[in-house]
């Protein structure tokens, strides 16, 4: 057998605690976040078992699936949301564990706020009640979303029992075009594999395009590895990782960051170590995506048309349900769609580099009339970024206005609902059938997209926008 | 928590031949409010079994008397998306001990062994065959056989073997969990603990 190890490889095979025969693998997890949705009947299982929490220093405690975006300082008026945010703070509270709430300065989205403070770090396994969890790959950190049982687990043994998925290296090589963005380049891979290309592999994205990307962008990339079915996907850290993550609340410093360093410097994929699959595409493919059915597998190019169903592979059945779901029609153009709403925001799209490419396309215009905009910011840290680099008054300008950080419309848990039937264009990762409210409409695309609709109040080509400024 | 022990299940079952069958589907993100495992089963696919008013979808399986059984008989890759365990609640507390499917998304099959679901994956061919007899004859027996890890169609006797591992096995057999696992090793976990890097 090959002693060369992928990345992958090197962070899973060092946190497995013993390997149960015929089973999984007991996988020691560095680092816990948990939210207010997925957590309390975890906590109740360890108040149950009388179990107790055995590292409380290494979860963390963050709300915000289920938060407004509007008046934050009044108490939240759903009892049913206010109940879960109030069984969160006393949960951490009893147990010793970070807890930053709303209206806390730190609160914000979990999977913006742990790569903020340093929490997220390289060769970590880090786990969360939530599937987007994936985000934290982009550090060459093993991250992945667990469900109730395992939250529970991990409060009570800090470990999860899994077995050790297949390997996948998924390479993008080459230049991005003009106006291609990381989450093109996700939705696009996607789109290739389906969302169930990806089942029972852990990605490794490698080549010139990931290289290249900034922190935020890989976070958009591995965030979205999930909507392909990958349990998760990661990026080997260099000396962009290493600069993002100096620094910050949680890191090590000193004598521990010099640790830190050699460990990180030895994460990559050793040359000649094997995958399970391996998938190469070329960036100049990839152009401006846009989706059109309910899976985040139904995108393609924002210049083409909606595929006939006898050209796919999959039932036919199930095709025509999901473009009967959108009221769209095979052959259709998407450019020039009138739309309803705009969301920019979530843990995939939610980063200041999101925000800085939405303003670079508003700046100087005006928001259509026929379009609700919501745009939501991750974090606090995120919110006083955009005001602070003076977004916030090229965007009033435009009439848009700034809400307070959360999930949001992603998921519709809040009252950031899209109303049934209506049209939204939004920078999050699912375009599920009411995923934005009941019976919402969701075209899934990047903040250039998102930016080119609010101002245009259809489906446009930002290059065609963008082409104007230049 | 422990659940109900599970070996021999012979039952009829609930046809959803859809591909792609999502947790936003199988419970909505805005009935996860709950801070108890408690009644997810009446939200289950609550957007196709229910109109806006609250008044039932005739045209949904779950509302044709037609149909019932504690077997879930979905499409590919069921259990697509989130990694809410509310949905494999929502799917045990309706009363399914069992999903069939040709594919599952990991993180759901992975949810549904946790809580005492037993997902039960079998070839494209014959998930197939199961949808057709079911809809020659809804009444159609299904058993599923966790210790030999068969799936058979009674009427038939038409059969397909399951993988599930050993040590997931043993645990539906005896209504164990990982938490009880887990909870059995903690001194190794905090020894082990002493030597990582991070």
């Amino acid at each position: 057998m090959s002693t060369k190890k992928t990345l992958f490889d090197k962070v899973w095979d060092s946190h497995v605690v013993k390997h149960v025969e015929d089973g999984p693998d007991v996988l020691f997890i560095d680092r816990h976040l948990v939210h207010e949705v997925t957590s309390p009947v975890a906590f109740l299982g360890i108040k149950n078992r009388k179990s107790g929490v055995l590292f409380p220093n290494k979860t963390f405690a963050t709300a915000d699936h289920n938060t407004p975006t509007i008046n934050q300082h009044l108490p939240v008026a759903d009892p049913l949301s206010a109940n879960q945010l109030k069984a969160l703070e006393e949960n951490a509270k009893e147990y010793g564990i970070s807890h930053w709430g709303l209206g806390h300065e730190k609160n914000g989205i979990v999977h913006v706020v742990g790569p903020e403070y340093g929490i997220t770090q390289p060769g970590a396994t880090i786990v969360c009640g939530d599937s987007h969890t994936s985000t934290h790959g982009a550090f060459g950190a093993i991250a992945f979303g667990i469900g109730t049982s395992e939250v529970e687990m991990v409060l009570s043994t800090q470990c999860i029992m899994q077995p050790k998925p297949k390997k996948m290296r998924i390479n993008v090589e080459g230049e991005l075009n003009f106006g291609v963005t990381p989450k093109d380049v996700a939705l696009y891979i996607i789109s290739q594999l389906t969302t169930s290309g990806a089942t029972g592999y852990f990605v490794e994205y490698a080549g010139d395009v990931f290289e290249n990307m900034t922190m935020e962008g890989r976070m958009t990339v591995c965030n979205l590895s999930i909507e392909m079915g990958a349990r998760g996907g990661m990026i080997a850290p260099d000396e962009k990782t290493f600069e993002y993550v100096k620094g910050r609340e949680f890191t090590p410093t000193g004598a521990a960051w010099d640790k830190a360093m050699a460990y990180w410097k030895t994460l990559k994929t050793d040359k000649g170590a094997e995958f399970d699959k391996e998938l190469t595409f070329s960036a100049s493919d990839i152009e401006p995506m846009i989706t059109y059915g309910t899976n985040p597998g139904m995108g393609m190019g924002i210049s083409k048309s909606i595929p006939n169903a006898e050209d796919l592979e999959g039932g036919v059945a199930t095709y025509k349900k999901s473009l009967g779901y959108m009221a769209f029609n095979e052959g259709e153009d998407m450019i020039g769609k009138p739309i309803d709403f705009v969301f920019i925001g979530s843990c995939t799209n939610g980063r200041i580099e999101d925000f800085r490419a939405f303003t670079s396309i508003v700046k100087g215009r005006k928001k259509a009339d026929n379009v609700t905009a919501w745009l939501v910011p991750g974090s606090h840290k995120v919110e006083s970024a955009i005001k602070e680099e003076g977004l916030l008054d090229i965007l009033t300008e435009a009439g848009f206005e700034l809400r307070e950080p959360g999930c949001s419309a992603c998921l519709a848990m809040n009252d950031d609902k899209v109303p049934a039937g209506k049209l939204a264009v939004s920078t999050s990762n699912r375009n599920f059938e009411g995923r934005q409210g009941p019976g919402s409409r969701t075209l899934l695309a990047s903040p250039l997209v998102a930016a080119a609709a609010a101002v245009t109040g259809k489906v446009t080509d930002p290059r065609e926008l963008m082409k104007e400024l230049a | 928590m422990a659940y109900d022990k599970f070996e021999i299940l012979n039952s009829t079952a609930v046809p959803l031949p859809i591909e792609n069958v999502d947790t936003d589907q199988i419970i909505p993100a805005r009935f996860l409010k709950a801070t108890e495992r408690k009644g997810f089963g009446d939200n289950l696919f609550r957007d196709w079994r229910y109109n806006g008013d609250d008044t039932p979808k005739s045209d949904f399986v779950l509302n044709n008397p037609t149909y019932s059984g504690k077997i879930l008989v979905g499409g590919k890759n069921f259990g697509s998306g989130s990694s809410r365990e509310h949905a494999a609640w929502a799917v045990y507390d309706y009363g399914f001990r069992c999903v069939i499917s040709s594919f599952f998304a990991d993180i759901f099959k992975g949810n549904c062994l946790n809580i005492g679901v037993l997902p039960v994956q079998v070839s494209p061919e014959f998930a197939a065959k199961i949808f057709a007899a079911i809809e020659a004859d809804p009444k159609t027996e299904i058993s599923v056989n966790l210790p030999e890890q068969t799936v058979t169609l009674v009427k038939t006797g038409e059969s397909e073997s399951f993988d599930i591992n050993g040590y997931k096995k043993q645990n539906m057999l005896n209504g164990f969990d990982d938490i009880d696992y887990l909870n059995n090793i903690k001194s190794e976990i905090s020894e082990f603990a002493k030597e990582l890097p991070l």
